[in-house]
C-alpha cells in the first residue's frame, strides 16, 4: 500500500480518479462509465476525459438526462453481469433517483438471497467551497449510509482517490463515491502508478495527538489539518483521522484514538440534524464513554439548504476557525 | 382550435362517472377499436385467422392459463385459511400475462410487478417458490438459477430502467436475449415508466415493456389517472413503436408480443405493448372494492373471460375436447398440491437470518449486529 519515489506521480485528484477510471476499464471489459456529459466532454469536471476515446463509445457513454434512470439502468447492468460505473454530475442531483436507490440498490444481495448482487459504483461530486450555483454543494452522504446494503466512500487525498476508487470498482457490492468538489483541483500529491488500492472500512490517522481526536472525512480533512497546525502552535495535540468510508466505518481507529485522546470534536460540511457526525458521535458515546473528558463537540453544516450565497457561504461551511474553536471548547471542559 | 377564452376540453363526465362505468367504457370503447389488435372474439369467433398461433401454441397458452387461474383461486381459499400472506390476485389478467410471458425464453429475462404471478409461473418460475414468496419466506427470495426472473417487484414503476440496463447488458455481451418488463396503468403514470421508454429508445436497448391496463390503480380508474385514452400511443413520444392489444385474448397477446421479442432480438430496438384488461378481483385480498365499485357490476365481466375465450375457441376448432380439458385441469391441480406440499415443508428462518445477505462479507458493524441477535435468542 505504501508507494516509493520511483513509481509514484505528481496529481490532482480528479487526475487520480480518471486513472483509476482507465486502469479499471483496461482491466476488465465489463466495466462500462454512464452518465450525462461522460462521453465526448470528458465529465464536467473531466474525470472521464479521453475515456471515450480510448474505449469506445459501447463502454463509456452519454445518457439522456434523467438520473432515476441512470441509476436504475446501472442496476439492471449490474444484475446481468457487467460492472457498471455511473456518474451522477453532482450529488445534489441524486435525489430524483432516490426511489431507486433507496429501493432497489441496495437490497438486490438480500432480496434474491445472493442469486443476484449488483457490483456497481456511483460516483458523486459533493460539498461546497467552490461557489457553486444552488443545489450544486450538498452533502447527502448520510442518506446512503442510513440505506443498508450500500458502501460509502469519500476520499480526501489523490492517492486515497484513486485507491479507494479502485477498490469500490472492484467490490461485489454497490458503492457511492462521493467526490469533494473542492479537492477536485486545489491539492496535488504523488499517486501510486499501476494498479493500486486503498481497502475499504480502513481510516488514516492524518496527525498524530494526545489531546483531541477529530473525526471529518472528504472536504473536511484539509479543514481539520488546519485547524490542528493551529492548535499544535497553541501546545495542543490533535489526531486528525480521515474515516474514508463511512459503510462499513473503522470504528476501531476511532475509538483507540479516543481512548487515548479523550476528547473528540466531529466535522462534516452536512447538515446538523441526522447526520453522519450524529452517528459517529453516539458510536463514540456507546462504545467509548468511560474515556470522554469532555462533551463531544460536531462541527457540521445548518439545518438549511446550502447557501449558494459567496460572501456568506463560509458561513455555513466549517471552516478552520470553528474546528479550532471546538477544539479549544472541548480542552477547556 | 380553441379560443384562448374557452376551457379547455374536458375528458366526459370525468369527474362524476363512477370508476367502474368509466373502466367498463374504456374497455368497451376499445373492443370496437379496429387499431387493438385481436385474433379472437370475446364470442369466440376467430376474426383474424391470419394470426392465428400454431395449435400446440394455443394449447399451451390454455394449459399455462389454467396453472394461473388455479393458482388465483388456491391463493384465496389459502388466504383465508391462513395459509397464504397478503397477496394480489390477478385472476381475469391471464390472458394479459401468459400470452405475453410465453414468448420468452428461459435466457430473456423478466421484471414482474407485484401482481404478475401468472406471468413469472409462465416462465417457469416455480409454484412452490411463488407460495414461499406470498406467504414471506426468504425461500420465496431464492430465485432459481436457470431463471432471469426477478422478485416481484413491489415499488411501481422502478423496474423499468432496470429491465433497460439488463436489455443493455445483453446486447453488449453479444447474445440476442431480451429484457421484458411489466406496469400497470397507474405506475404508467410513474417518472421512471417514461424515463425508462425515452432510454430505450435512445439507447435501442432489446427491450420489450408491457403496460397491463385493466383500469385500476388500487381505487382510481384509469381515466382518473390520466387523460390519454390510448396508452400504446405513448410509445410515439419516444420514438418507439406502440401496440395496443385486446389484452383477455390470450392469442392475440401471444402474438404481438412474440413480434416484439423478436424485433428487439434482431435489434431493431423497443416496444410497448398494451394489453387491454380488467382487473375483476380487488386489489389485494385484504382490499375492499366494494368502497368503490358494486360487485354486481361486474357481472357481465363473465363474457370477456380470457380462459374462457381461448376454451370456446379451442373446443371450436376440435384442439380439444372435454375429457382432454378434465385431464389438464386434473395435472394441473396436481401439480398445485404437489407444489404447496413442498413449500409447507420449507423451515421458518431464524432470527439471525435477518442479516444474511446484505453484503459479500458482513461489516464489522453486522457483525456485531449478528452476535446482539444470537445473544438475544439464548435468553
Amino acid at each position: 500500500m505504501t508507494a516509493t519515489a520511483t513509481n509514484t506521480k505528481t496529481m490532482t485528484m480528479v487526475a487520480a480518479i480518471n486513472d483509476a477510471l482507465d486502469l479499471a476499464l483496461g482491466a476488465d471489459s465489463a466495466v462500462h462509465i454512464f452518465g450525462e456529459d461522460v462521453g465526448v466532454m470528458g465529465g464536467v469536471f473531466r474525470a472521464t476525459d479521453g475515456l471515450q476515446a480510448k474505449y469506445g463509445a459501447e463502454r463509456v457513454f452519454d445518457t439522456p438526462l434523467a438520473e432515476a434512470a441512470i441509476v436504475g439502468m446501472g442496476i439492471g447492468m449490474g444484475l446481468a453481469g457487467l460492472k457498471p460505473i455511473a456518474e451522477i454530475q453532482f450529488a445534489g442531483f441524486l435525489y430524483p433517483a432516490l426511489d431507486q436507490i433507496l429501493s432497489h440498490v441496495g437490497r438486490y444481495r438480500h432480496r434474491t438471497r445472493s442469486r443476484y448482487h449488483l457490483p456497481m459504483v456511483i460516483r458523486a461530486p459533493y460539498g461546497g467551497g467552490v461557489h457553486t450555483p444552488e443545489q450544486h454543494a450538498d452533502s447527502p452522504e448520510a442518506i446512503l449510509a442510513h440505506t443498508p446494503g450500500v458502501k460509502v466512500v469519500i476520499p480526501s487525498t489523490p492517492a486515497d482517490a484513486k485507491g479507494l476508487l479502485l477498490s469500490a470498482i472492484n467490490d461485489p457490492d454497490p458503492v457511492f463515491f462521493f467526490e469533494a468538489i473542492k479537492l477536485y483541483r486545489s491539492v496535488k500529491a504523488e499517486v501510486p502508478l499501476g494498479d493500486y488500492r486503498v481497502p475499504l472500512g480502513k481510516a488514516r490517522v492524518v496527525t498524530q495527538g494526545d489531546d483531541v481526536t477529530v473525526v471529518c472525512y472528504g472536504g473536511m480533512v484539509e479543514v481539520a489539518q488546519k485547524a490542528a497546525e493551529a492548535a499544535r502552535t497553541a501546545g495542543i495535540g490533535v489526531e486528525v483521522i480521515d474515516l474514508r468510508t463511512l459503510v462499513p466505518m473503522d470504528t476501531e481507529t476511532v475509538l483507540a484514538s479516543v481512548a487515548k485522546t479523550g476528547r473528540v470534536v466531529v466535522v462534516t460540511e452536512a447538515p446538523r440534524t441526522g447526520g453522519f457526525h450524529s452517528e459517529i458521535s453516539a458510536t463514540i458515546a456507546e462504545e467509548a464513554i468511560e474515556y470522554l473528558r469532555a462533551p463531544i463537540v460536531r462541527v457540521t453544516g445548518f439545518d438549511a439548504p446550502y447557501p449558494p450565497f459567496t460572501a456568506i457561504e463560509d458561513v455555513y461551511r466549517p471552516n478552520p476557525v470553528r474546528v479550532a474553536k471546538a477544539i479549544k471548547q472541548v480542552m477547556a471542559y | 382550435m380553441t379560443s384562448p377564452k374557452s376551457a379547455p376540453a374536458q375528458p366526459e363526465a370525468s369527474d362524476t362517472a363512477p370508476g367502474y362505468q368509466a373502466a367498463q367504457a374504456a374497455y368497451d370503447a376499445a373492443q370496437h377499436d379496429t387499431h387493438m389488435v385481436q385474433i379472437v372474439a370475446p364470442d369466440g369467433r376467430v376474426v383474424r385467422p391470419d394470426l392465428l398461433p400454431a395449435p400446440e401454441m394455443r394449447l399451451e397458452l390454455y394449459r399455462q392459463m389454467r396453472r394461473a387461474r388455479h393458482f388465483d383461486e388456491r391463493g384465496w381459499v389459502l388466504y383465508r385459511q391462513g395459509r397464504l400472506g397478503v397477496f394480489p390476485p390477478f385472476g381475469g389478467m391471464e390472458a394479459s400475462q401468459v400470452g405475453t410471458a410465453a414468448a420468452l425464453t428461459k435466457d430473456d429475462w423478466l421484471f414482474p410487478t407485484y401482481r404478475d404471478t401468472g406471468a413469472a409461473l409462465t416462465l417457469g418460475l416455480p409454484i412452490a417458490r411463488t407460495l414461499a414468496y406470498w406467504r414471506t419466506s426468504p425461500h420465496g427470495w431464492h430465485m432459481p438459477a436457470d431463471l432471469k426472473v426477478l422478485p416481484f417487484y413491489i415499488p411501481i414503476a422502478t423496474q423499468y430502467p432496470q429491465a433497460v440496463g439488463a436489455a443493455l447488458a445483453e446486447r453488449r455481451k453479444g447474445t440476442r436475449n431480451v429484457a421484458m418488463a411489466f406496469i400497470g396503468d397507474g405506475g404508467s403514470s410513474e417518472g421512471d415508466f417514461h424515463e425508462a421508454l425515452n432510454f430505450a429508445g435512445a439507447l435501442n436497448a432489446p427491450c420489450v415493456f408491457i403496460l397491463q391496463n385493466n383500469g385500476w390503480a388500487i381505487s382510481v380508474p384509469t381515466r382518473t389517472q390520466t387523460r390519454a385514452t390510448d396508452l400504446s400511443r405513448r410509445a410515439e413520444g419516444y420514438g418507439i413503436p406502440g401496440v395496443r392489444v385486446d389484452g383477455n385474448d390470450a392469442l392475440a397477446t401471444y402474438h404481438v408480443t412474440a413480434q416484439a421479442v423478436e424485433r428487439a432480438r434482431n435489434g431493431e430496438g423497443p416496444t410497448l405493448i398494451e394489453t387491454v384488461t380488467y382487473r375483476v378481483k380487488p386489489h389485494t385480498v385484504a382490499d375492499d372494492p366494494s368502497r368503490y365499485r358494486s360487485e354486481a357490476e361486474l357481472e357481465g365481466w363473465d363474457a370477456k373471460d380470457p380462459v374462457l375465450r381461448l376454451r370456446t375457441h379451442l373446443l371450436a376448432e376440435g384442439l380439444m375436447t372435454e375429457a382432454s380439458e378434465a385431464e389438464l385441469l386434473a395435472e394441473v391441480a396436481a401439480e398445485f398440491e404437489a407444489a404447496l406440499q413442498e413449500a409447507d415443508s420449507y423451515p421458518d428462518p431464524t432470527p439471525a437470518e435477518i442479516l444474511d445477505h446484505v453484503f459479500a462479507e458482513p461489516t464489522p458493524q453486522l457483525k456485531k449486529q449478528r452476535e446482539q441477535i444470537l445473544a438475544e435468542e439464548q435468553q
